[in-house]
C-alpha cells in the first residue's frame, strides 16, 4: 500500500500533466505485478467492491477520538478521509511488516462480508501511516479525486511500452485487473491480448464544446451536422457467440452493461454490428423530453407496463462495426453511408437514423440551432439539445480528440438572482464559502420578498471566489452551522447572473421550480438586488418550453456533466 | 490571589498592572516585554522594550536603531524585579532568542509562553519547561489533525526530489526569520554540501544567525545567477515569492513550502505547492497538550490559533481554560515575509 499511497500523494499535488504521466509511468516501471495492475485499476476506476460508507468511517473514528475535537477538525480540513487519516490514533505496536499491500486490500475486499468490513478497515488503519491511511480511505470510499482521468492512467501505462494509448483503449473492455497480460505485452514479453467477447464495448468518441471564436478557423465544407438529442448516449452491439448463437448487448457511454433494463431494444438488435446512438423514449413517433426518459431510467424493475408506457428507441449517430468489419478507421462520411444502409437493412421502427442538418455556412447552421423546429426537427425540436459537428474525414477515435467532433449546445437560459445563503465548500475549497443559494423576487405577505430558486457552486474564477467569500464574511446576518445567511435587501446584497439549461416543477424549493445545471455566469457587483429578476420571469420561461430539459439523469450524459445541482 | 491581579488580558495584549508592562502588545505602550522577533509579537514604537539580546537585535535589523525609547537585554534565567513582580525569561524553542516570560507574585506564577515548540531545532535553545499555576499558550496548531513528524524526514523528501528532478530548480518557501535558517541547517545535517541559494529578503536575518554562531555552510544570493545554472539547486525564499514573477527566473521550479500547515492538503493546494514539507516552528497538537499537562498549571489561557479545540481539551481534563481573543497575533506579514504567519499565499484562514 505504501508505494501506491506515495504515488497518490504525489499525484494529488502535481498540477502538470506531463509530470503526472512521468510519476505513473515510473510507478508502473518500478512496481511488480500484481501491485502495479491494481494501481492501474484504482486509477482508472476499474475496481468494484463494496465501498465503505462515510457513516461507517465516522463510527470508527468516533470510537477512538473525542467527538468535539473530531467535528472541529473535520470542519477545518474539509475532507472526511483526510481528517480521519490525520487523526487516527497511531498504533503503538505498529510493525512495518504488517503493512497491507494494495493487492492484499483489494483481494480481501472482494471476499469480505459487509459486517466484517469495519474491523478489517480498523486493522489496516492501525498498520498504516498518515499517507497510507489517506490513500486507503480514498480507495474505499470510491473517489480518489487526484486529478487523474482513466485516460491519463492508460496513457502512462502505454508509455511503458511506447504504445499509442488508443491501442489500450480498444483492448480495455476485454481486460480485467491486475492486467498482467497487458503489462507483459507493454514490456514486449508477450503478444497483444485478444478479446473473446463476441459483443464487446468499444470506447466512445466524444466531442469538445465549440466556442464562438473557433468557427473562424473551421471550413463549413469540411463538416457534417446533425442534431444533438437530449437523451443518453448508448452503444448497441450485436454478434454471434462461440456456439453460433446470436448475442446482443446495450452499453452506456462509459461501457456499463445496461442490457437488463432494455429487453425491448435487445430484441431489435438482430444485425451483427455496433451502433453508436442516443437512447430516447419515442411515443407515437414523437421524441419525448429527457424528463420522460428519466422516469424509465429511474425504474429498477422492468415491467410490461413500463415497456409499454415508455417505449425505448435508439436514434443512430454512427456505425463502428458492420458485421465483423471494423469501420472505426474509416472517415465519418463513409461510416455515415454505411450506417444509412445498415439501418435500412435492419428495418426496425425502434432504431432509426439521426437526420443530417444541411447547411452551407455557419450562419445558416446558427439559424438551424436557434430554431430546430423549422430546420427539420419539427415537433421533436424540444428534444434537441444542440448541434453536433463532425468532420467528414474524422476516424472514430476513443476519447475526446481535438478538432474532430464539436458540440454546439443551444444557448443557456439566464436570470439575475440574489445571493441569500452561502455554505463552506469541501476539498480544495474547504474554508471558503463557495456553495451559493440564490433567489428571485416574488410578492410576499408584506411586499416583495426573495424566494430561493437554486444553488450553484461553480462558474466563477478563484479570484471571484475570494471576493464572494469576503462578501459573505462581511455581510453575514445569521449562521446555521456551516451555512451563513447574508444581507439580501433591495439595496444591499450581491446579484449573480445565473445560467442554466432548463426548468422543471419541484416540490423541494419554496418557489416550486428547480433549475437544471445552474452555474454563476457573472458577478453583478454593479447591480442593486432590487433589479434582479422576478419569479414570474421564470414561470414564463417554464411555460415557453424551458422545460425541454427537465430531470436529472442517473446515467452519465454525453457531456459528462451532472445535471440537476440541488 | 487571582491570576488577574498579576496579568490582565486585553485585546491588545496581556498587561501586568503591578509590574507596569505589557507582554507582546499589538499597539505602542510605555513598557513592553517581547517574547520573540516575529513582527506580530515584536512591534516598533514602544517606550521601553525588554527582550533577549537576539530579539532586540532582530527588531533593530527590521525597524532601525530607534525602534524603541530604551531597550534592556535580558538573559535566559536572569531575574528582574518589576513593581511587585518577579520576571524571568526561559527558552521557548520557537526561533533564535525566543523566550517564555514567567511572571511571579507572592506564591503564584504565570507563564506567557509566546510562540513555542518542543521539537528539536538546531538553530535555537531548546524549549524549557517552567512549572506554573497559569500557562498562557498559543494554539496555532491546536487541532488533533496537526501531528508534525520528524523534520529530518521532510528534508529527506526534498533532497530525494532534487535527485529525481535534477534538471529543475527547487524553491522552498519558508518564513525568513527562523524557518529558513532551520531548513538550511537541516539540509546541512542531511549531508548536502552544495551551495544553498536564498532570496535577497532573507539575507540580513540569515547573516545575523551566522553571526550568532550558527553555521549554515555556503550560501549564495539568487541575484545575478543564470537561469540555466539554477538547475538542480535549492533556493530558500519567503512564501510570497513562490507565486511571484521572481519565481520565473528558475528552470521549471518545483514549488516546496516548509510549514506546519502543509499537513492539510487543501492548504498546500490552495497555495499551488507541489512538494509540501511539514516543518513547523510551533508545537503540534501532541506538543501543546503534553506541554500544558507537564507545566502542572491548573488554569490555561489560550491566545491565538484554534482556541476552541484546545480549550475543550483542557476543560475535559478538569482544567480551567479560556480563550483570550487578542487581536493581531498570527497575522500574516507577507510584505517582508518575516513572520511565521498563519497562512500561505492564496489561502485564507478562518478568522478566529
Amino acid at each position: 500500500m505504501n508505494g501506491f499511497a506515495e504515488l497518490l500523494d504525489r499525484l494529488a499535488y502535481e498540477p502538470s500533466r506531463n509530470n503526472k504521466l512521468r510519476l505513473m509511468t515510473d510507478h508502473f516501471h518500478s512496481t511488480p505485478d500484481p501491485e502495479r495492475g491494481f494501481a492501474l485499476a484504482a486509477l482508472t476506476g476499474a475496481l468494484s467492491f463494496q465501498h465503505a460508507k462515510p457513516g461507517m468511517i465516522r463510527t470508527l473514528i468516533a470510537e477512538r477520538t473525542d467527538p468535539v475535537l473530531f467535528e472541529l477538525s473535520y470542519d477545518y480540513v474539509g475532507d472526511l478521509s483526510e481528517t480521519v487519516a490525520l487523526m487516527w490514533p497511531a498504533d503503538p505496536h505498529h510493525r512495518p511488516n504488517a503493512t497491507p499491500s494494495l493487492s492484499d486490500v483489494i483481494e480481501t475486499l472482494s471476499t469480505l462480508g459487509k459486517a466484517q468490513l469495519p474491523a478489517q478497515l480498523a486493522r489496516w488503519l492501525d498498520a498504516l501511516d498518515e499517507t497510507g491511511r489517506w490513500a486507503l480511505l480514498k480507495l474505499l470510499t470510491g473517489g480518489l479525486r487526484i486529478g487523474v482521468s482513466a485516460r491519463l492512467a492508460k496513457t502512462a501505462a502505454a508509455a511503458l511500452g511506447d504504445k499509442d494509448p488508443n491501442e489500450i483503449e480498444i483492448l480495455w473492455p476485454g481486460l480485467a485487473p491486475p492486467y498482467t497480460e497487458l503489462f507483459a505485452w507493454l514490456e514486449s514479453r508477450a503478444d497483444k491480448p485478444v478479446s473473446r467477447d463476441p459483443v464487446p464495448f468499444r470506447p466512445a468518441m466524444l466531442a469538445h464544446a465549440i466556442e464562438d471564436t473557433d468557427f473562424a478557423a473551421l471550413d463549413p465544407a469540411a463538416f457534417m451536422a446533425e442534431w444533438k438529442w437530449d437523451g443518453t448516449r448508448v452503444q448497441a452491439v450485436a454478434g454471434v457467440d462461440e456456439d453460433g448463437q446470436p448475442a446482443a448487448r446495450l452499453y452506456s457511454r462509459t461501457g456499463e452493461d445496461i442490457s437488463k433494463s432494455f429487453p425491448d431494444l435487445l430484441e431489435a438488435l438482430r444485425l451483427p454490428g455496433a451502433i453508436d446512438g442516443e437512447l430516447l423514449i419515442v411515443r407515437e413517433r414523437r421524441v419525448q423530453t429527457f424528463n420522460v426518459l428519466q422516469q424509465r431510467l429511474n425504474r429498477k424493475a422492468v415491467t410490461g407496463k413500463l415497456l409499454q408506457e415508455f417505449p425505448a428507441h435508439i436514434r443512430a449517430y454512427d456505425l463502428l462495426m458492420d458485421g465483423a468489419e471494423d469501420l472505426r478507421d474509416r472517415p465519418f462520411a463513409e461510416r455515415r453511408e454505411r450506417l444509412e444502409a445498415f439501418i435500412a437493412r435492419l428495418g426496425d421502427p425502434r432504431i432509426d437514423i439521426s437526420p443530417l442538418v444541411p447547411f452551407e455556412s455557419w450562419e445558416e447552421l446558427a439559424a438551424a440551432r436557434a430554431d430546430p423546429a423549422s430546420a427539420g426537427a419539427g415537433a421533436d425540436a424540444e428534444a434537441v439539445e444542440g448541434i453536433m459537428l463532425k468532420r467528414r474525414d474524422a476516424t472514430y477515435v476513443p476519447g475526446r480528440p481535438k478538432g474532430s467532433w464539436w458540440k454546439w449546445k443551444r444557448d443557456p437560459l439566464i436570470v439575475d438572482a440574489v445571493l441569500m445563503y452561502a455554505q463552506r465548500g469541501h476539498g480544495k475549497r474547504s474554508s471558503y464559502y463557495s456553495d451559493y443559494t440564490f433567489g428571485v423576487w416574488t410578492k410576499g405577505e408584506s411586499g416583495d420578498e426573495l424566494v430561493p430558486v437554486g444553488k450553484a457552486y461553480f462558474g466563477f474564477t478563484d479570484e471571484e471566489l475570494h471576493k464572494i467569500d469576503r462578501f459573505v464574511r462581511n455581510h453575514t446576518i445569521e449562521r446555521f452551522g456551516p451555512v451563513r445567511e447574508v444581507t439580501h435587501d433591495p439595496d444591499e446584497g450581491l446579484v449573480f447572473e445565473v445560467a442554466f439549461e432548463g426548468l422543471q416543477r419541484s416540490t423541494r424549493h419554496k418557489s416550486g421550480l428547480a433549475m437544471r445545471f445552474p452555474r454563476i455566469s457573472r458577478l453583478r457587483w454593479d447591480k442593486p438586488p432590487r433589479e434582479a429578476d422576478r419569479l414570474e420571469t421564470l414561470e414564463r420561461m417554464l411555460e415557453s418550453g424551458a422545460s425541454r430539459n427537465g430531470g436529472s439523469p442517473s446515467l452519465a450524459r454525453e457531456d459528462g456533466t451532472a445535471a440537476v445541482v440541488e | 490571589m487571582h491570576p488577574e491581579d498579576i496579568l490582565v488580558p486585553t485585546p491588545s495584549g496581556v498587561c501586568c498592572k503591578p509590574g507596569g508592562f505589557f507582554i507582546d502588545p499589538t499597539r505602542p505602550v510605555d513598557k513592553a516585554v517581547i517574547t520573540h522577533g516575529h513582527s506580530d509579537h515584536a512591534r516598533a514604537g514602544h517606550g521601553a522594550v525588554l527582550a533577549t539580546r537576539e530579539t532586540l537585535d532582530m527588531m533593530r535589523l527590521r525597524y532601525g536603531e530607534n525602534f524603541a525609547g530604551t531597550t534592556q537585554a535580558v538573559a535566559y534565567g536572569e531575574t528582574l524585579n518589576l513593581g511587585g513582580t518577579t520576571v524571568t525569561f526561559h527558552p521557548a524553542g520557537h526561533v533564535l532568542g525566543s523566550a517564555q516570560v514567567a511572571v511571579s507574585c507572592k506564591d503564584m506564577t504565570i507563564v506567557a509562553s509566546g510562540d513555542y515548540k518542543d521539537a528539536d531545532d538546531p538553530t535555537c535553545a531548546p524549549f524549557e519547561l517552567v512549572p506554573c499555576d497559569v500557562f498562557i499558550t498559543e494554539a496555532t496548531f491546536g487541532l488533533p489533525v496537526f501531528r508534525h513528524g520528524d523534520a529530518a524526514d521532510e528534508v529527506a523528501k526534498l533532497l530525494h526530489s532534487v535527485e529525481v528532478f535534477p534538471e529543475r530548480a527547487h524553491l522552498v518557501g519558508a518564513y525568513s526569520l527562523g524557518k529558513a535558517q532551520r531548513v538550511i541547517k537541516l539540509i546541512r545535517q542531511a549531508g548536502y554540501d552544495k551551495p544553498v541559494y536564498m532570496h535577497g529578503a532573507m539575507e540580513k536575518i540569515t547573516r545575523y544567525y551566522e553571526s550568532r554562531g550558527i553555521d549554515l555552510g555556503q550560501l549564495e544570493l539568487v541575484r545575478g545567477a543564470k537561469k540555466a545554472d539554477m538547475a538542480g539547486t535549492i533556493t530558500l525564499c519567503p512564501p510570497s515569492a513562490l507565486q511571484d514573477l521572481w519565481a520565473r527566473r528558475f528552470p521549471d521550479p518545483v514549488t516546496a513550502f516548509a510549514s506546519g500547515w502543509m499537513r492539510v492538503r487543501a492548504r498546500a493546494r490552495q497555495g499551488g505547492v507541489v512538494l509540501p514539507l511539514v516543518i513547523s516552528d510551533h508545537a503540534d497538537w501532541n506538543g501543546l497538550t503534553a506541554t500544558i499537562a507537564a507545566t502542572g498549571a491548573s488554569e490555561i489561557w489560550v491566545t491565538h490559533g484554534q482556541e476552541d479545540a484546545l480549550v475543550h481539551w483542557a476543560k475535559a481534563r478538569g482544567l480551567k481554560a479560556r480563550p483570550l481573543a487578542i487581536v493581531g497575533y498570527g497575522d500574516e506579514d507577507e510584505s517582508d515575509g518575516t513572520s511565521d504567519g498563519v497562512d500561505i499565499p492564496g489561502g485564507t484562514g478562518e478568522p478566529s
